[in-house]
């Protein structure tokens, strides 16, 4: 018999946990091929991949909010059926979402010891043993609050920590954090690292989920990456680079990007107007930290990079949303320090986010009030709403955008994501800001209107206005942006200039400076 | 100026005088009926206060606990005109077959709110306003539009007259009871905790693996079986089964619970403070009952409502404002 087959065998009795060939479609359409992960006890174990690589649907299938289509899951080699939240709670599996699943109004011993309180006497709550039972984990955490308190009244980090806290006061044997880190600053992910290597010290596994490549290299064991739907592999952290991990998500050949070098990217100058807006040496906190941007009237400039690379961060630091802690920005000449979002947009600035919910569709409202919910005082008159040319002004865009809808009364919500998105941009579009900054403008839509999206961005700069496009997807930079600026861990490293500029260069000119940093 | 920020949940969170308000406004308003009136503090006067409101203090702590979990019971004003004529044909079976009777038809329409809220997911408002509907088109069926006299024979209408242990009015001892049960519930055991941990986050709730259908059941029934224990004072108090009473006393429980520091969106509430919110709101009947008295002024009971509006709009500013300026300053 084989001997890797002998170590297989081993492999299954010692890990924690084993799912194979885990399928999941949702009505459809697939979300799992076949997945696979496996964890050994008392490691960290980093699940990294783009987004909708399947992470969090493979994630939730473990923790039972999902019911796997098919497949095989097993704790300590048996066969396990985790139909809930709280049977997986049970088998010793417990979660840390990004949205904190905890209580804020209630108090730091509540959301520990909920579900599982100590009791007296005739059932009755034991609330002496309750807080000190809690003060106990926490000062494990080396962390000592009023745990009587609030959580609510507590910091983001805090309230993280007390999540890992009803975790360890569970004894899971499995804590599985998603995006723990996306919220917290440098001091804060110190401390949560340190327990993380203090729960990996007691012999608890930890699914680690992360966009930022770096902190896996500070804390995981293994990484397993996953790419549409599927498991790409398994890597020890140790004989891994950030490039190959960057490869394995992106589905790109390492030795290729490699080999080739950096060339120079020349490029017909184009027609453009004054300068719009300059960032210099922008940071916000502890995702930005040295962003350069400049703008032209005409000109739609790219913004590329992995996600958490701070693309994202960037276009919040521009719209006012996160006040600037270093640097400046000039817009249309003066120095421009925006206070909130309503100032960016008086003073000319549009922001399209890529989350459809948080930027305000109203589901109820008809395609025709939300497209014009930010025009109505353009378009009212002596306090009447000029509906001939609310209607003229609607159909246009719809005609113009493609966007499918039976007519202009009908609910949004009753629309497809892609097409809600377009309605989203007609309103940005329809207030014509100088500059217009769209976050992942096609996410979710199909081919056709992607090509219909990006000829209506052309279409807009080529009036004299500015667009910052950021994507995850490199086809529609290369394609879409006149220059791209790539970010790197919060700084804007280098510039690409088109035409000429290729998918691979940028592939290259995201991977580069990973490899050079890391080295 | 704090007011102008947003709603800053961890101010507010660290506000732990939220439900002072209801307190002072409580011992105020002792106070200055003590001083002001002569037989304010007397046993009768007393007596005959607590009794009169046990009924909207029970129903006002059911209430609460609906409202802890962030649902609403619109009910309990029609459930409790409903029970009042159950009890009353009852009574000739004496107290032990009325009051259990009363409280059980009160339960069968909470399990009723418990059924469409959880099973069929129809938002409590809906839920409960269709109740409401039901249960007084009920009352009014079963009672043929009238009143329905008790029977003085039977020993039902001993519950507001005859004191416990000479004391005090069985009515009020029940109220006080289910009261400190219900406290007890809420502070001290996983069920009351998971009250209010549901109306914090219902989703988090789930995802802690805590037993959010049961506590949701619970709220209600619980509310529907208060409703039906007020019926049952009500009916012993007034000596008939009442099937047009009842109304508006859904708002009263609701304003009771929110002066007592209650947030209508779940997650905090105290069962004493909507007691002393009870009170508080009846109290203020009661002092303007006073003053009538004294003969100086004569206010309508229009007017009377008019100034208890007035009243509960200056305790929830009390709450909200002067609560956090409070801990800024110290």
């Amino acid at each position: 018999m084989a001997p890797s087959l002998i170590q297989k065998t081993e492999r299954v009795v010692q890990s924690l946990v084993t799912m194979k060939t885990i399928d999941k479609a949702f009505s459809g359409v697939p979300a799992l091929r076949s997945a696979e992960l496996e964890i050994v006890p008392g490691e960290v174990h980093a699940l990294i991949g783009q987004n909708g690589a399947g992470k969090s649907t493979l994630i939730k299938i473990l923790t039972g909010v999902y019911r796997k289509d098919s497949g095989d899951i097993r704790l300590r080699g048996e066969p396990a059926m985790i139909s809930s939240p709280g049977e997986a709670q049970k088998s010793g599996i417990a979660t840390i979402y990004q949205e904190l699943n905890l209580v804020p109004l209630r108090t730091v011993t509540e959301n520990v010891i909920m579900g599982y309180e100590p009791k007296m006497l005739g059932g009755l709550i034991n609330w002496r043993a309750a807080h000190r039972h809690t003060r106990e984990i926490l000062s494990r955490f080396g962390i000592d609050i009023d745990v009587k308190a609030p959580l609510g009244s507590y910091s983001t980090a805090i309230q993280q920590l007390v999540a890992i806290a009803r975790a360890v006061s569970l004894d899971a044997s499995l804590v599985i954090m998603d995006e723990p880190t996306s919220s917290l600053d440098d001091r804060e992910v110190d401390i949560l690292f340190g327990v993380v290597r203090e729960l990996k010290n007691s012999g608890v596994s930890v699914l680690y989920v992360s966009h930022f490549l770096d902190e896996l290299f500070r804390i995981c064991d293994r990484v397993t990456t996953m790419r549409d739907g599927q498991t790409v592999g398994t890597r020890k952290l140790t004989d891994t680079t950030k490039l190959e991990l960057i490869a394995d998500m992106l589905g790109r050949n390492i030795e290729e990007i490699e080999a080739a070098g950096m060339t120079d990217f020349g490029g017909a100058e184009r027609q453009l107007g004054e300068t719009l807006l300059e960032a210099k040496g922008v940071a916000t906190g502890p995702r930005l930290h040295e962003f350069d941007l400049t703008v032209r009237r005409g000109e739609i400039v790219g913004l590329g990079g992995l996600l958490g690379s701070g693309r994202t961060e960037a276009a919040r630091a521009l719209f006012g949303v996160d006040a600037l802690t270093k640097g400046e920005i000039r817009l249309k000449g003066t120095t421009w320090k925006p206070g909130n979002p309503s100032d960016a947009i008086q003073d000319g600035i549009g922001l399209l986010t890529e989350d459809r919910k948080a930027e305000g569709i109203v589901p109820d409202m008809s395609v025709r009030e939300n497209m014009t919910l930010a025009l109505l005082p353009k378009l009212t008159r002596n306090g009447q709403i000029q509906t001939g040319r609310e209607r003229e002004l609607v159909e246009s865009f719809i005609r113009a955008l493609g966007i499918k809808t039976a007519n202009m009364d009908q609910p949004i919500r009753e629309l497809s994501g892609g097409n809600q998105q377009k309605v989203l941009l007609a309103r940005w579009l329809a207030t014509e800001p100088d500059l217009l900054i769209l976050d992942e403008p096609t996410r979710g839509v199909d081919v056709g209107a992607k090509l219909e999206i990006q000829a209506i961005i052309r279409s807009y700069v080529e009036r004299g206005f500015g667009v910052v496009l950021i994507s995850s997807e490199f086809e529609e930079l290369v394609e879409g942006a006149d220059r791209i600026v790539v970010l790197q861990d919060g700084y804007s490293v280098t510039t690409l200039q088109n035409p000429g500029v290729t998918e691979d260069m940028l592939v290259r000119a995201i991977a580069h400076h990973h490899e050079a940093g890391h080295a | 100026m704090p007011g102008t920020d947003a709603f800053d949940l961890r101010r507010y969170l660290r506000n732990d005088t939220r439900s002072a308000g209801v307190w002072i406004a409580l011992v105020a308003l002792i106070l200055f009926g003590l001083a002001r009136y002569e037989n304010f503090g007397g046993a009768y006067n007393i007596v005959s206060f607590l009794n009169y409101n046990s009924l909207f203090i029970i129903i006002s702590i059911g209430m609460c606990f609906v409202i802890m979990t962030g649902g609403i019971d619109l009910s309990v004003g029609s459930v409790a005109a409903f029970t009042s004529v159950v009890a009353a044909y009852l009574s000739p079976y004496g107290l032990e077959v009325a009051l259990p009777g009363g409280v059980l038809a009160g339960i069968a329409f909470g399990a009723i709110n418990a059924f469409c809220i959880i099973a069929m997911r129809i938002p409590p408002f809906i839920a409960t306003l269709a109740t409401m509907l039901a249960a007084k088109g009920g009352a009014l069926v079963i009672s043929g539009a009238q009143t329905i006299s008790v029977d003085w024979g039977s020993n039902f209408t001993k519950l507001g007259m005859e004191k416990a242990f000479n004391i005090l009015p069985w009515s009020i001892v029940i109220v006080a009871l289910v009261a400190v049960a219900l406290w007890i519930v809420l502070e001290h055991t996983s069920l009351g905790r998971t009250v209010l941990a549901i109306g914090g986050s219902e989703d988090a709730s789930n995802l802690m693996g805590l037993k959010v259908t049961r506590a949701k059941a619970f709220v209600y029934l619980l509310s529907g079986g208060c409703a039906g224990l007020a019926g049952v004072f009500l009916a012993s108090g007034f000596g008939a089964g009442q099937p047009l009473e009842g109304i508006g006393w859904e708002l009263s429980a609701i304003a009771s619970v929110v002066v007592g520091g209650t947030l209508l969106t779940g997650g905090l509430g105290s069962v004493p403070a909507t007691v002393a919110g009870a009170l508080l709101l009846g109290l203020v009947f009661n002092v303007l009952n006073f003053e009538n008295g004294r003969g100086t002024i004569s206010l309508s009971a229009y007017w009377q409502m008019v100034i208890r509006g007035g009243f509960l709009f200056v305790v929830i500013l009390l709450q909200t404002r002067i609560g956090p300026s409070q801990k800024e300053v110290g």
